[in-house]
């Protein structure tokens, strides 16, 4: 399987299939608490898209060098250092980095959007210092650093910037469609112990339902790209 | 929480029913819904936020008037993220099949809302004792949430509790309860229910 395909399988499984709020409910909070408007629940979708490439790509390159066993920087430092036998392993210290990372980025994201794009920042800056909380940044971050510690050929920065992609634009399409139905909803009759999260949480489900529908459409996808590849 | 010292009975009942991580104050919904479809995972998932929560809670009231107001969240984040990282690597050496599967939601615990709000409300403000015990009363009432919801996701899903068999053999298994979807519809179910028996109590 070529580069091309396994950066579109991996976008289309962050995205759609294995969609980071419905099926590994990684930013549920935000998904009840900031889906009330669409317009809102559009900006911080945006923001966590954003904040996720930023930090996946700063952990990828921390883990890849730093904090893995036999991360090359480390082994590059200890023999600089003059000791003696094998450089030790970081990845014991890397949840504690990431969370650094993650608070950064937010950081950086905030500067940079608020300096460059005054509009958007207005759109969608009330929603980044939430973000530093939101469990799906971190999730993505813990995806990257398993695929770079696995046996198998290890990620490269454009594998971590289509799952980062992916997992953010998943994100916000699960936003947005709450959003829009619970705008709906307003106007719906709901027994008074359901109103707010209660019925949120029902409709989250039958949502998370429909997405179950694309269970396995990757592995079709996968196939179809490799016979047309054969006929050609 | 006011800043008198409250009694002690109070603070640890307080989170098992009044102030209920999950059902009153929606906290934590990443692992409780993610892990509830097993009663063996939702308990040790519990088990570890609670031994996160109850050890976060200590530190942070044994160093609160060290705090300054700018710096606090972040502190509260390292000391959560170090005692988390404690958790994982205990889990891999002894429960390294449970460790496989709560796979990444348990390094997920340094985000749980419910820790870092119970540092803030509770541990910067009050002596060490209050803290454990408010540790001790949220954790409990958040492993009572996660077992409600794992229950009736395991014995609807599979007819089985903590793995043993429990309903007939003819029972069909009704899969959503393990899929995904049946966690939000568990949820949604039992928030509106403990809402309507809260609702009644108030009114009788």
């Amino acid at each position: 399987m070529d580069t091309l395909t396994d950066l579109f399988l991996i976008f289309f499984g962050a995205a759609i299939i294995n969609n980071f709020v419905l099926h590994s409910f990684v930013g549920v909070c935000p998904f009840l608490g900031v889906s009330t408007r669409t317009d809102s629940a559009l900006g911080m979708g945006m923001a966590v898209t954003f904040v996720m490439g930023v930090a996946t790509t700063a952990s990828w390159a921390l883990t890849r060098t730093l904090l893995r066993p036999g991360a090359p920087l480390v082994a590059w430092g200890w023999d600089l250092a003059g000791f003696e036998g094998a450089a030790p392993d970081l990845s014991v210290l890397s949840y504690i980095i990431y969370i650094f990372v993650i608070a950064g980025s937010v950081q950086f994201v905030e500067m940079y959007v608020r300096k460059l794009f005054p509009a958007l920042h207005k759109s969608f800056g009330i929603f980044l210092p939430l973000i530093t909380t939101n469990c799906a940044i971190l999730f993505a971050c813990l995806l990257v650093m398993k695929e770079l510690q696995g046996p198998g050929p290890l990620w490269g920065l454009h594998h971590s910037l289509a799952l980062s992609l992916g997992g953010g634009l998943g994100f916000t399409l699960a936003i947005v469609l709450m959003a829009g139905l619970r705008e709906e909803l307003e106007f719906c009759d709901v027994p008074k112990p359901l109103k707010g999260t209660g019925i949120a949480l029902l409709v989250a489900g039958i949502l998370a339902m429909a997405f179950m529908g694309f269970a396995g459409v990757d592995q079709g996808i996968a196939d179809a790209i490799s016979s047309a590849g054969g006929t050609r | 929480m006011s800043d008198e010292t409250p009694r002690a009975g109070t603070v640890f009942w307080n989170g098992i029913l009044p102030e209920n991580p999950v059902y009153r104050s929606l906290l934590g919904m990443c692992p409780t819904l993610a892990v509830t479809n097993n009663l063996n995972s939702a308990m040790t998932m519990a088990a570890a936020t609670t031994f996160v929560l109850v050890a976060s809670n200590l530190m942070i009231s044994l160093i609160r008037s060290w705090l300054r107001p700018h710096l606090r969240i972040l502190v509260f984040t390292l000391t959560i993220a170090t005692f988390v990282t404690i958790v994982d690597k205990l889990l891999a050496a002894y429960m390294f099949s449970m460790s496989q599967q709560l796979g990444p939601y348990i390094p997920l615990i340094i985000v749980n809302c419910l820790i870092v709000s119970r540092c803030e409300a509770c541990a910067s403000r009050q002596p060490v004792s209050t803290a454990l015990l408010d540790g001790l009363g949220m954790g409990a009432g958040f492993a009572l949430a996660l077992a409600s919801i794992a229950t009736i996701r395991e014995l609807l899903g599979s007819g089985t509790l903590f793995g043993l068999a429990v309903l007939p053999e003819s029972w069909p298994g009704w899969g959503i309860m393990v899929l995904p979807p049946g966690a939000f519809l568990t949820l949604g179910a039992l928030l509106g229910l403990t809402n309507w028996i809260r609702e009644r109590r108030t009114a009788s």
